[in-house]
């Protein structure tokens, strides 16, 4: 269970989350959208204890993630996955040796338990084949499900996902959403997402939160939100171009610029 | 002035903090160097990175640094007629000085700024995110492997850079200037004593701790005190290197002047 309560953060005088506040119950899934630069990377790193917020708190399975001494924050981590936006992998090493990584250092699983263990995900997320290759030698798709077999193959009981398909093609997207829906499906973990993917998000979520000028705008089922009559929602959801989103250019293009400028963010 | 003064204070505060998460990074740094579980295999991967490879560049300037010393000791020591003592001088001033000092500024080079570069990219491309969500520690990955290769490996870095530069000494002060063998290596054994040798290894440990620290710290913080990107990376090796090579030589100082 993933509780959010009023999370402010600002960098450089600029507020990117306002008192932003929700809940994911146990097995949810939940579709975290809105415009890029408005803070939906800065919240799930807020989730995952990598920022810390100038208030609020972050509760993951009833504990308060800033709160917590160092080694709970590791066991509670090592329960853990985030599938980033880049994919993080290691460049030093081949797929093989990224997917294997978590089990070589957390486990005491044998080499040829482990070798079934990764070819099961490679098998699993369509990358047979390309185990020996480095993250410099693949396409972005297949970076982007080597990091999701990397960030489940210890079967997670929460699963955080910075902008999965961000940067592919439609039809890749939505394949790594058919993915992270049927791993979903056979994990049974707490989820949230963060994707452009509208409206095929819609059918392998059970919420969706839009996040707007740092707060929670609307938050309910996908068939809520559809049928919203919020003008920023709807507008959103129809990928139509208005007034509202024009009044916040100027506001998203400074909350971009001061993203760029902490995206490294060290306690 | 008001805004002045503020100013001031304010880089002030922003020195204090930035030394103060030094201090911090180096002794969780040291704590996980003494607390288990140890990461052998990368160890011994930067034992060979930092030691090994850096052997060549070692042995080189070793040879040169005795070979101008042995140069510039004669032509001084002629002058007194104390050419004999060619031997003690290029000794002392290898082992106790140039030894640990100019090994640590060639690795500094060599092997530093790789360092703050390997783990700035990691940085910068959230691989260092990826090990912490892992619920796994990147100290013990990235900066123990690090300190304990840099404490190995540099005293034995500067004692073979003594013994190259000792002989480099002797080739041009034995073969081209005429100082006899037994004269060169005989009134060395006579003078150095083993506290000296001692007092250059101990330098250069503490040479290998300031190198790592520096060139670890500067790639861990890279983006938070430099730029990012590519520029960020350059930015932090370029910091990890002349922070490292000034801390070497005042350090230097401190320690010849009040432990020796």
């Amino acid at each position: 269970m993933i509780v959010v309560e009023n999370l402010h953060k600002s960098f450089d005088n600029a507020e990117v989350l306002k008192g932003v506040s929700f809940r994911v119950e146990r097995g949810e899934t939940l579709a975290l959208i809105g415009r890029s630069g408005y803070g939906k990377s800065v919240l799930l790193k807020h989730i995952a204890g990598l920022i810390q917020p100038d208030d609020g708190r972050v509760l993951v399975d009833d504990k308060d993630i800033f709160h917590i001494r160092e080694k709970e924050l590791l066991a509670l981590r090592n329960r853990m996955g985030f599938l980033f936006q880049s994919g993080a992998l290691f460049d030093s090493m081949t797929i093989f040796e990224n997917i294997a990584f978590p089990l070589n250092e957390k486990t005491n699983l044998n080499k040829k338990e482990i070798k079934e263990k990764v070819f099961y995900e490679l098998e699993q997320v369509g990358l047979l084949g390309s185990e020996d290759k480095y993250p410099s030698q693949v396409s972005g798709g297949m970076v982007k499900r080597a990091s999701l077999a990397r960030a489940l193959i210890e079967k997670p009981g929460i699963m955080l996902f910075d902008e999965p398909t961000t940067g592919l093609d439609p039809l890749t997207g939505h394949s790594i959403l058919r993915l992270i829906n049927s791993r979903r499906q056979m994990v049974n973990f707490t989820g949230i997402i963060i994707t452009h993917q509208i409206p095929q998000v819609f059918d392998i979520v059970d919420k969706i939160a839009m996040l707007h000028k740092g707060v929670i705008i609307a938050m309910g089922t996908p068939d809520e939100i559809k049928a919203s009559e919020d003008p920023t929602v709807s507008q959103f959801i129809s990928c139509e171009t208005g007034e509202p989103f024009k009044e916040f250019e100027k506001e998203s293009d400074i909350v971009r610029r001061v993203r760029r400028m902490k995206e490294v963010h060290i306690k | 002035m008001v805004d002045m003064i503020r100013k001031l204070g304010g880089a002030a505060l922003r020195s204090l903090k930035k030394t103060g998460r030094m201090g911090i990074f180096f002794s969780k740094a040291l704590l996980y160097c003494v607390t288990p579980p140890l990461k052998f295999p990368l160890l011994l991967r930067q034992i060979q990175f930092i030691g090994f490879q850096s052997l060549s560049v070692i042995l080189l300037t070793g040879a040169f640094t005795g070979m101008v010393l042995a140069y510039q000791g004669f032509n001084t020591l002629s002058r007194f007629g104390s050419d004999a003592f060619l031997g003690p001088l290029v000794g002392l001033s290898l082992i106790k000085e140039m030894g640990p000092v100019i090994s640590a500024l060639m690795v500094t080079g060599r092997a530093g700024s790789s360092i703050t570069a390997q783990i700035g990219i990691m940085r910068i491309s959230e691989q260092i995110d990826a090990i912490e969500l892992m619920g796994l520690n990147p100290y013990r990955y990235l900066i123990v492997p690090n300190i304990l290769a840099a404490v190995i490996c540099m005293p034995l870095l500067t004692a073979v850079f003594d013994v190259v530069g000792i002989f480099g000494g002797y080739l041009i002060g034995g073969k081209l200037l005429g100082v006899g063998a037994g004269t060169y290596f005989g009134e060395m054994t006579n003078y150095v004593e083993i506290k000296d040798v001692a007092e250059g290894l101990f330098k250069s440990l503490n040479f290998g701790i300031i190198i790592s620290w520096v060139c670890c710290f500067k790639g861990y913080y890279t983006g938070h005190y430099t730029g990012f990107g590519a520029e960020g990376v350059s930015t932090a090796t370029t910091q990890a290197v002349v922070l490292s090579s000034v801390l070497i030589l005042i350090w230097d100082y401190f320690l010849t002047s009040t432990l020796f």
